[in-house]
């Protein structure tokens, strides 16, 4: 589609961003007594299905991401666009699948309910090793990952190879696609998630192997030079980050690990807000599912905050950035 | 009934002054058309406002639409007594009088739709702002003017 075809939804978007929960929102739900009160709080901003009795905080959640996918689905935005938005959800999957067989445990409610590729269809092919029946882009991962499992039972080894054939996978749709902004998105979830695997693996003493094994590359930096500048150790990261344009991401390292996380997500919250004032393309469709995932995932944090007690500062060191 | 090369091309200059601000003026009216069905999907409400908006590009078909009355008139197609004669030069003179709304209409219209799908977008968001939304697609107006009052003038001084 060109990027005329989008004036309608784009338009239709104009008018959802202003239901969209605001950085004072969030504030204010912060405020709030209790998990019962921060509910009470989202269902008034109409939150949840409208007239049913006080739901859950799982079945609110889940209500709104329906919602979300729902509405995209009536948009008809391009399916690959979302495709690629979908597949850490697949690679958990995949992940999620090869442990359960591995270890004959069975985690209820670990595997995400997904058209294609939910849980019980991603251990069938397993079983039965009919990669074929995978998506192109993940049966050489899905193949290695599964033989190291079986062999060392290295789930963590497992974790990084279907990570990284997802980050890969993502980079190379996105390729495809031609759309600036889910490329540039794209582009900046890769260096985010390469930067978090490098900080880990610093802090926990990994290998150089382990690294390069782990991490893709992006255009703001090659795995290998990420992975040799973290296998230098703390200081030499910090220093190739700073030159690499990811100097507050450093500033939040050294603050606490939560501020560095807050960092990761408020990265990506930026990289989608200039489409606030773009009027006619797919992007900013796209940046409000992406926004609408990012408050979904602030309250699901806030409730389980309120739900665990934690105080308001320690809530507020948590707090992502939102996009209106 | 015979007609001379120079009646056939202001004849040519008075279609296109309709056919091209009008195409734009459709263009335009279409792609705010499509904003403006969004936004009331979503805020039936803000129907008035939209439409508003929607129309502005509206405005350079109804320009083009009046330099080709005045041309028609002027070479005398609506009064019965159509300058069938007139020379070449005349002819070519009226085909270059109606260009500027033509032209200017057919640009102005497309830049003032995409303009007004933008303030669509203003008014979507801040209901409140209407009134400075409207200005950005009406300053892509002043130039539509400029172009009708070029070929008014032109097509009205030209002596058969």
């Amino acid at each position: 589609m060109k990027d005329m075809d989008y004036i309608f939804a784009v338009a239709r978007i104009r008018v959802l961003e202003k239901t969209l929960l605001s950085d004072s929102d969030i504030s204010q739900m912060i405020a709030l007594k209790d998990e019962k009160a921060v509910l009470s709080f989202l269902t008034d901003k109409g939150w949840g299905e409208s007239g049913s009795a006080a739901p859950s905080a799982e079945e609110l959640l889940a209500c709104e991401e329906e919602k979300n996918r729902a509405l995209m689905r009536e948009m008809k935005i391009d399916p690959r666009v979302f495709d690629i938005l979908s597949y850490p959800q697949v690679f958990h999957n995949l992940k999620a699948a090869i442990k359960e067989i591995c270890t004959s445990e069975s985690v209820p409610g670990i595997f995400y309910d997904l058209e294609r590729l939910g849980g019980k269809e991603m251990m069938d092919i397993l079983r039965e090793k009919e990669y074929a029946a995978l998506p192109e882009y993940m049966r050489e991962a899905a193949a290695q990952a599964y033989e190291v499992m079986l062999s060392t039972r290295d789930g963590q080894r497992c974790d990084i190879i279907v990570d990284r054939a997802c980050l890969e996978a993502m980079r190379t749709s996105a390729k495809k696609l031609k759309e600036p902004m889910i490329s540039t998105y794209v582009e900046s979830q890769v260096a985010v998630a390469d930067i978090r695997v490098a900080v880990r693996s610093v802090r926990t003493g990994k290998s150089l192997n382990f690294l390069k094994e782990a991490l893709a590359d992006c255009d703001a930096f090659t795995a290998a030079e990420l992975a040799g500048a973290a296998a230098r150790g703390e200081e030499a990261l910090y220093a190739f980050l700073e030159s690499h344009g990811f100097s507050e991401a450093v500033s939040a390292l050294k603050d606490s690990p939560s501020a560095f996380e807050r960092w990761c997500d408020n990265r990506l919250i930026e990289t989608i807000r200039p489409q606030k004032m773009n009027s006619v393309s797919l992007g900013p469709v796209v940046a409000f599912y992406l926004a609408r995932e990012n408050e979904i995932k602030m309250a699901r944090i806030l409730l389980t905050a309120k739900a665990n007690g934690f105080s308001e500062d320690a809530i507020r060191e948590r707090v992502r950035e939102m996009y209106v | 009934m015979s007609f001379s090369m120079g009646f056939v091309m202001a004849l040519l200059g008075a279609a296109l002054s309709t056919i091209l601000a009008g195409m734009g003026s459709a263009w335009g009216v279409g792609l705010a058309g499509q904003a403006a069905a969004g936004v009331v999907s979503e805020d039936p409400n803000q129907f008035a406002k939209v439409l508003i908006l929607q129309l502005l590009p509206g405005t350079q078909g109804i320009y083009g639409l009046l330099v080709t009355f005045i041309t028609l008139s002027k070479i005398g197609l609506l009064g019965g007594a159509a300058a069938t004669d007139m020379s070449l030069a005349t002819g070519l003179t009226i085909f270059a009088a109606c260009l500027p709304i033509a032209i200017v209409g057919l640009v102005s219209a497309y830049h003032q739709g995409r303009t007004s799908v933008a303030s669509i977008g203003i008014v979507a968001k801040k209901p409140d702002q209407f009134g400075k939304a409207m200005l950005f697609p009406a300053m892509v107006e002043t130039y539509a003017i400029l172009a009708l009052l070029i070929s008014i003038l032109a097509v009205s001084n030209i002596a058969l």
